[in-house]
């Protein structure tokens, strides 16, 4: 098993060595300059001396709250669906599958806005099915903090759900194999073998719904509305803001560029295929 | 019977009608090229695949019976598996993997790694117990993987190919420990090898599998001394001939001729061993019974050894020296003479 390593770092050894094509580093550097500039220009414009002061305001705070909040509960969502649907996409061959996955991943493709309109005219006080929720059991979901949650794991759940399937997918079945021979049921394999395995592309589909959760806009406001405090999460925020109060836009965008960065960062090697690949199990 | 087995089912191209009794306690291998069949038998043993037709029963019980409706689930039979590759789960330790089966069946967890750790003891790895998979040798795996097997104490043990994936200096040493751990348990072991030393080392019978069924059975020095099928010939090195028997030879499909020392008649096997085939370039003097003009297809170096196809009415291969190839002048093409001594060829019925 360890055989082949010393030979696999050589040969890349070997490939670094090589002179890099110099168009290519060119365009490649144009590109990175494109990703690094916007950023840059925020940087310039913050207002560093008020930043504090800014952030302090109750208003923002509420909508950092709101926004980390909504976009853990819409995670969390995404997942205990997300890899079900997972799993029934890569294990369970049955026809109209390929629908089923197209279904499952249309909102990532949608306009966010046409996912909110989607919503308010299913989940909406007069919607399909929102009508009888509300008749029934006086549950309404737009212009609530659970609307943003429904908005959020809308949207964000086919980036699980891709990368969980394809996790499911890479895995080798004959490990559940083994285990069930060794008296395992099937629900112990799913724990002990098969979830062991996917980790790596579950952490990865997490984080990737998470981001999407996080800087969610158009199906929010759309569906669940722009209430401060209750529905106003930091998009919502700083798109306001940067009508009426540049500076706090700054500050607020700051901060959401920070948190994401920050965690990109730190699961950048083990799980989102930067630097060496993630583990097999 | 602890093993009484009638195996059918169709997969793909393979039509496998395979039956099986094995006793408590024999160690048997089933042998044959690949895609005969033989991981197919063991996928059906271990509840993996369900049957289409037969039976499979483990002391009396059945597991699979199609016409009774009765299947047992993989988890649920007594049948250990040890895979070819092993397939040791990565992200546990090597206690924590031989643990797995007893945790699976609701043993408590410090008893499932006291049991765990005493079978790492037996085969010699008490010291490795913390290692994962990854850091183990191959000959290592290979032993954790089959104190895994045995820690349920099945009553089949099936083996995989167990010493496929070891490099020839540790095959000799893990094969002669893999002999003593199965010796040292009850129950049916069953390994399936394409190696015929694995089989002779391991087993007390063989099983020839061929295209989904049964050619032959038997100890291995039966099975090798009269093959009936050209997978056994060509394993052992010998030259297999098959023809119909009368007026004291066997005439071939192609219509040569074989005049060997005994006499069968109807259809009926010739092996000549390739070192009993002696090569000339012209007409032998004398008068051989058996000698046959003949076209070289091909020549294959060994390290002392010649071997050459021959093509012909009689297909054969001849082994000679280095040194008769070069006084023969032998070049793939030529037309040479073949000829075998009657007291050189075993016959047999088929």
């Amino acid at each position: 098993m360890s055989a082949p390593a010393p030979a696999r770092s050589a040969a890349r050894r070997r490939v670094g060595k090589e002179r890099l094509p110099g168009p290519v580093l060119v365009v490649a550097a144009v590109g990175i300059a494109f990703f690094a500039l916007p950023f840059a220009g925020l940087l310039w414009k913050v207002p560093w001396s008020s930043a504090w002061t800014i952030l302090s305001t109750s208003g923002s705070r509420k909508a950092l709250r709101l926004s980390l909040e909504c976009s853990l509960w819409a995670t969390a969502l995404a997942t205990v669906f997300g890899v079900p649907i997972a799993w029934l996409l890569a294990r369970v061959p049955f026809p109209g599958r390929g629908l089923v996955r197209a279904l499952c991943t249309l909102s990532m493709v949608l306009p966010p806005v046409v996912a909110g309109v989607a919503l308010f005219y299913s989940l909406g006080r007069r919607g399909l099915i929102g009508r009888y929720a509300d008749r029934w059991f006086g549950i309404t979901l737009p212009f609530t903090m659970a609307g943003v949650v429904v908005a959020q794991t809308f949207v964000a759940m086919p980036f699980l759900v891709l990368t969980v399937e394809s996790a499911f997918r890479q895995q080798d079945v004959r490990f559940e194999e083994a285990a069930r021979t060794l008296g395992a049921s099937r629900w112990y394999v799913f724990r002990r073998v098969t979830l062991p395995a996917i980790r790596p592309g579950l952490v990865a589909g997490a984080v990737l719904a998470w981001a999407r959760a996080l800087g969610e806009f158009g199906a929010t406001i759309t569906f669940a509305g722009n209430f401060p405090g209750r529905t106003q999460t930091m998009p919502l925020a700083i798109y306001l803001a940067n009508e009426t109060n540049p500076d706090e836009a700054l500050v607020l965008s700051l901060v959401l560029v920070a948190v994401s960065f920050v965690v990109l960062v730190a699961l950048r090697d083990r799980y989102l295929g930067g630097g060496r690949t993630a583990p097999v199990a | 019977m602890t093993l009484d087995a009638h195996l059918t089912v169709t997969l793909g191209s393979l039509a496998l009608d395979v039956e099986l009794a094995v006793d408590d306690g024999e160690v048997v291998a089933l042998l044959g090229p690949n895609g005969a069949g033989k991981t197919t038998v063991f996928r059906c043993l271990a509840g993996l695949l369900p049957l289409d037709g037969g039976h499979i029963r483990v002391d009396g019980r059945a597991l699979d019976d199609p016409t009774d409706g009765v299947f047992v689930r993989p988890e649920r039979r007594p049948v250990g598996v040890v895979f070819q590759d092993y397939l040791l789960f990565p992200n546990l330790s090597a206690l924590e993997n031989v643990a797995f089966g007893l945790r699976a069946r609701g043993v408590a967890a410090r008893e499932a790694r006291g049991r765990a750790a005493s079978w790492l003891e037996r085969v010699g790895l008490a010291d490795h117990a913390a290692h994962r998979p990854s850091a183990l040798s191959g000959g290592q795996a290979q032993r954790v993987a089959l104190a895994r097997a045995m820690a349920t104490e099945p009553r089949l043990l099936l083996l995989d190919e167990p010493l496929a994936a070891l490099d020839a200096g540790t095959r000799g040493e893990v094969r002669r420990d893999l002999r003593r751990h199965l010796d040292a348990v009850d129950g049916v072991h069953l390994l399936v090898t394409h190696d015929p030393v694995d089989a002779y080392a391991l087993a007390d019978r063989v099983i020839i599998i061929e295209s989904g069924r049964i050619v032959q059975s038997g100890t291995l020095a039966d099975v090798t001394a009269r093959p009936r099928s050209r997978y056994i010939a060509d394993l052992v090195g010998v030259n297999l001939l098959t023809g119909i028997g009368h007026d004291g030879g066997l005439t071939t499909p192609s219509g040569g001729r074989i005049v060997p020392a005994d006499r069968v008649d109807g259809a009926a096997f010739a092996v000549i061993q390739p070192h009993a085939v002696a090569l000339y370039r012209t007409p032998p003097d004398g008068s051989p019974r058996n000698f046959w003009a003949v076209t070289v297809a091909d020549i294959d170096h060994h390290a002392d050894r010649v071997r050459v196809r021959l093509d012909g009415p009689v297909a054969l291969v001849a082994e000679i020296t280095p040194e008769s190839l070069e006084g023969l002048l032998l070049r793939p093409g030529d037309h040479v003479w073949a000829t075998v001594k009657a007291t050189e060829i075993s016959i047999y019925p088929a």
